[in-house]
């Protein structure tokens, strides 16, 4: 069996599961936020109406709850709507509830990872389709629809339909220009959006046992945008250290068997890759990013779960390092804890050195909800993951997805840049 | 829920690839906190330019006011997990979808919330889209029957047992847990 397999094999009790085999799991771990939180609590609501009394939850300690959406409050109903999401986890007595305002917050994926909130060999589901990000600690997980979430927060269990494999090899490090957004923009491109519908994308090779933990979680992140059921990394030493330098050494890995199967093995020759940016209005429209030198933009975004951990905000500095930019540029760091680490290390002063605006962690106009949307005809270029019509603000405006050293090499010059083309 | 009966309606073409959940419920529409009333909603910033709907957008041309079928194209409901985008196709009064193919979690919260989702071979689809005339969907039988065109489709039974009964999801499942837990019991070494 594969790592997948074997963790859905024992959440389920058995000795062996094979793809389409149908499991009851027992889940470790599950997520809400302030748009699935209040779509849970209405299924609740339609669930009493029809006589079930919900009084508690399956495993309040199980449950955490991240504000990331829609805060800072980005108007009277979102405010609200927070209300509502600490009433509920008072009500339910669940205390990790990462508040905005109060210590460390964030995006729900990235805390996900920053703080150990789920473990390698465990079963996470959450209520958000990038939920598949936190795979790249070792662990299975899915995204889930609020009925699901629902149905996991009263009985701790979900089926799951054992998802096929596809692996993707890297063989050999990235050049210093190439990070892995263009390495998983460059598979999506190969496979298309529905490429990997409901299977698992798992990655793999010595390419992958180079990349640090955060680079992984950024391939793990958009295999949402190839349809996968979830993306997954097995653990490695360096796993092992990134878990280490957050306190947490107490965990059961799961490990693929020796003759484990995959469906289909896809294999990327590390040196061969090259800075990729995904065109509108698809995350599959990509091309290498010096075919688009010509694209003139009105606005940088270096955010989101996808590209604004710590290492992203290192590599937007590494350009931008006695810079001005020439189009308005925005960093929002993806949790309060790398905001602090990225403040420590000055690479906050050398954004506003260059001019741009550093904001405070939140999904932000990634889900184009507030800060910083995109007016009709507007060109943006982003670290983020989607580019669907309309995703970062107006129907008519569009979003170039990247890597967080095209857009900064993008925000210097105006035009859609490879980071080599930057002196 | 309603139990799925035999569903008769025109269909409207919606001719778009990679529909995402956004562009069925735009995010401005999520902060809402109750379930329904999601239909007014439904791709929202096609529809209506400053609240006016706009004419060139299929969901406004009087022809399909009434249709209970929507067809699309490939990777309908992409994108976020937002259970919404099916409220709202609900809500407006869409009873199934007809595509090449879906993204899961939409898939998924279709059952849930009694919409069939069906997933055709794109030449079955395209000729779909150029019939003009009532589509005939019948769930027991498995078959979409339209304007000569008639073929049958898949469907997991667990699905089709909890549409064509209204059952809800939760509730059939709490109604077995025993029964599953003795069977996963059973299956213990």
């Amino acid at each position: 069996m594969n790592i997948t397999e074997k963790i859905l094999a024992r959440a389920s009790g058995k000795t062996s599961v094979s793809p389409d085999d149908v499991v009851f799991v027992n889940v470790d771990k599950v997520m809400v936020h302030d748009v699935s939180g209040p779509g849970v609590m209405a299924v609740f609501e339609k669930l009493r109406k029809t006589g079930m009394k919900i009084d508690k939850i399956w495993d309040p300690e199980r449950v955490w709850v991240a504000e990331d959406h829609f805060v800072p409050a980005a108007d009277k109903i979102s405010a609200q709507n927070i209300v509502l999401l600490t009433n509920f986890t008072k009500q339910f007595g669940i205390k990790k509830h990462f508040k905005y305002g109060m210590g460390q917050y964030g995006i729900c994926h990235t805390l996900s990872h920053e703080e150990a909130m789920v473990l390698p060999g465990e079963v996470y589901v959450g209520g958000d389709s990038h939920t598949n990000t936190t795979g790249a600690l070792g662990a299975f997980a899915a995204g889930l629809g609020h009925t699901d979430v629902a149905y996991v927060l009263l009985n701790g269990k979900i089926w799951f339909k054992v998802p096929e494999t596809l692996f993707f090899k890297l063989n050999g490090k990235l050049p210093d220009h190439v990070m892995a957004k263009d390495l998983i923009l460059k598979i999506i491109g190969d496979i298309g959006t529905d490429g990997a519908a409901y299977k698992t994308m798992q990655f793999g090779g010595i390419g992958i046992s180079e990349m640090s933990v955060e680079s992984r979680l950024t391939l793990t992140n958009m295999t949402t945008e190839a349809g996968a059921k979830s993306g997954i990394v097995e653990p490695d030493q360096k796993l092992r250290d990134y878990f280490a330098e957050r306190g947490v050494t107490k965990y059961d890995e799961v490990h693929g068997d020796a003759d484990a199967q995959y469906e289909k093995i896809y294999e990327y020759e590390g040196s061969e890759m090259e800075p990729i940016v995904a065109k509108p209005f698809s995350p599959d429209n990509t091309v290498v990013a010096r075919d688009l030198s010509s694209v003139e933009l009105d606005k940088a975004y270096i955010g989101s779960c996808t590209g604004a951990k710590l290492e992203d905000l290192r590599a937007a500095a590494k350009i931008l390092k006695g810079k001005t930019v020439k189009i308005r540029t925005e960093v929002l760091p993806a949790a309060m804890s790398i905001f602090r680490k990225a403040m420590e290390e000055g690479l906050l002063k050398i954004f506003m050195d260059a001019g741009a605006v550093v904001g405070p962690p939140t999904c932000g106009a990634c889900c184009g909800a507030h800060m910083g949307v995109l007016a009709k005809d507007e060109i943006c270029i982003s670290t983020t993951n989607r580019n669907f019509p309309g995703r970062m603000g107006h129907v008519e405006s569009q979003t170039y997805l990247a890597s967080p050293l095209v857009a900064a090499a993008s925000a210097v010059t105006g035009k859609i840049t490879d980071p080599r083309d930057i002196k | 829920m309603e139990p799925f009966k035999k569903i008769s309606s025109i269909a409207t073409p919606l001719d778009k690839v990679n529909v995402d959940t956004d562009q069925i419920v735009p995010k401005q529409f999520l902060k809402l906190i109750q379930r329904t009333g999601f239909g007014q909603y439904l791709f929202y910033d096609w529809r209506y330019e400053k609240g006016v709907p706009k004419k060139d957008f299929i969901l406004n041309d009087p022809a399909y006011e009434n249709s209970k079928i929507l067809l699309a194209r490939d990777n309908f409901g992409c994108g976020s997990s937002r259970e919404h985008a099916v409220w709202a196709l609900d809500d407006y009064g869409f009873k199934v979808i007809i595509s090449t193919s879906f993204a899961d979690i939409f898939y998924n919260n279709c059952f849930k919330n009694g919409i069939l989702p069906i997933r055709v071979p794109d030449e079955i689809l395209q000729k779909l889209f150029s019939t003009k005339r009532t589509i005939e969907i019948d769930l027991e039988d498995q078959s979409i029957k339209a304007d000569g065109i008639q073929v049958s489709f898949d469907i997991e039974p667990h699905w089709k047992k909890i549409l064509l009964e209204g059952l809800d999801d939760i509730a059939m499942t709490l109604q077995h847990e025993d029964a599953i837990i003795r069977y996963e019991k059973s299956h213990k070494v």
